[in-house]
């Protein structure tokens, strides 16, 4: 025998369903007034450093279909790649984004800052990028992934260097589509399946 | 800064399989190539943080928030309440928990949902609150319906609530739903057997907790979540090829 491993293992997810926005968006689902101060309307206040960029995109489903029920989230550091709560943080960035697949397009958009460059624990940096994180029905654990830009130095970045297969490492990169416009697909399956993160 | 280690990599074994054919939706919304594995860094080990003044009064009661206080929502009153730890067993503190619910008779408000059930206009369906320094929680609120969905022939959601957790870093991120002990329909639904560990699966049904109710007032049922924990340890070394 030997003693006992306490360790508690983490509660296991559950889709967040067709109706997430009532929680999370409440004025998309219809509902606004529901709280005083939505969270995650927008990850930049007036005055953020940088560049102000748009993306666009969508979320197709295995058979090419854009999700229109699809939910994201997007947490970034500031145009100096200092996440919020970090000391010397841009006051002005909140870093959190909620955005939705517009109900009939299936289109989504994120207004925010182009981030900077984020230091590694060991040694080289992340190129600047911006994480993601999407559910929708159907999906039963929230996916992971990130979006880098075309227009950066990917080339020693730690995470991208790990894809093998080295066309994937394209579904993860926003291509520029006009000043300071990208866009960025994200594909659940088959052929272009994002690469989709586990850290 | 103190540097809290990285997040203990998830165990997927402990989460429902992404792609389960009983749940038609998750068969062309599941990913078919493996996840990409790797160490926690800055991005993963931040996140956005949430002060009291931007939570209302009555965010966490659901009965009231509606109707900014006017008139109660229909059905039976509970009190849904627990802690947040982490998977080392701290509390959590300070972080936020976010709901949304059927009304009393299954019925989303939500610009999408049709369900013959009509809508209560005292019930908005949304609450959300912060945790306290010991990691725990409280909402008051209603028993929601069970509702049917379009899937196999005849399909019901169990009575369940849906629930979104931050925890301190965007990789803690968390949504899940907590079922009422006792509701034969989680034998039945496709979503709740996407987690395939029985004894997982009990985790997320909530016992009906009667120290916590109040007489002639509500029933009370306890929830508690675990978030993924950090590795802390001394010896951390520069992985090489990093
Ligand atoms: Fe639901």
């Amino acid at each position: 025998m030997v003693q006992p491993l306490t360790v508690l293992p983490e509660s296991p997810s559950q889709t967040a369903g067709p109706y997430v926005h009532i929680g999370l968006m409440p004025t998309y689902a219809g509902n606004p007034g529901a709280y005083a101060e939505e969270i995650g309307t927008s990850p930049i206040a007036e005055g953020a450093q940088g560049t102000v960029i748009e993306i666009v995109g969508s979320v197709y489903d295995g058979t090419g279909w854009a999700l229109r029920d699809a939910l994201i989230e997007s947490w970034q550091p500031d145009a100096a790649g200092i996440f919020p709560g970090q000391p010397g943080a841009d006051p002005a960035v909140s870093g959190l984004c909620r955005f939705a697949a517009d109900a009939v397009s299936g289109e989504f958009t994120l207004r925010t800052v182009k981030p900077g460059p984020v230091p590694s624990r060991y040694g080289k940096a992340f190129a600047p990028h911006i994480s993601l994180w999407v559910v929708a029905r159907g999906i039963n654990i929230g996916l992971q992934t990130r979006i880098y830009f075309e227009d950066e130095d990917n080339s020693d970045d730690p995470l991208l260097a790990r894809i093998e297969q080295r066309p994937r490492v394209e579904t993860l990169i926003a291509k520029k589509i006009g000043e300071n416009r990208y866009r960025f697909d994200i594909r659940l399956q088959g052929a272009g399946e994002t690469v989709f993160l586990d850290l | 800064m103190i540097d809290q280690g990285p997040l203990i990599p998830r165990n997927r074994e402990m989460h429902p399989v992404p792609y389960y054919p009983d749940y038609k939706t998750s068969v062309a919304r599941s990913p078919s190539l493996p996840l990409l594995s790797m160490e926690s860094g800055p991005s993963e080990e931040t996140g956005p943080t949430f002060g009291h003044d931007q939570i209302g009064a009555l965010d966490n009661n659901l009965i009231l928030n509606w109707t900014k206080g006017a008139a109660p929502a229909v059905g039976e009153r509970i009190l849904m309440h627990g802690r947040v730890l982490d998977e080392n067993g701290r509390a959590v503190p300070e972080t936020l928990i976010e709901i949304w619910q059927a009304n009393a008779g299954g019925r989303y408000r939500h610009k999408k949902d049709g369900y013959l059930a009509p809508l209560d206009p005292n019930f908005g369906g949304c609450g959300r609150t912060l945790t306290d320094a010991n990691g725990c929680y409280q909402f008051l609120t209603i028993r929601p319906g069970a509702y049917p969905w379009p899937n196999r022939g005849n399909d019901w959601r169990p009575m369940h609530i849906h629930i979104s957790v931050y925890g301190h870093s965007f990789g803690q991120r968390l949504i899940t739903q907590m079922y009422f002990e006792g509701d034969p329909l989680i034998e039945r639904c496709p979503i709740a057997a996407t987690i395939r560990n029985r004894s997982q699966l009990d985790r997320l049904v909530a016992p009906l907790d009667m120290a916590a109710s109040r007489p002639l007032d509500f029933l009370a049922y306890k929830f508690d979540i675990v978030l993924r924990g950090r590795r802390q340890t001394m010896f951390e070394n520069k992985l090489e090829g990093l």
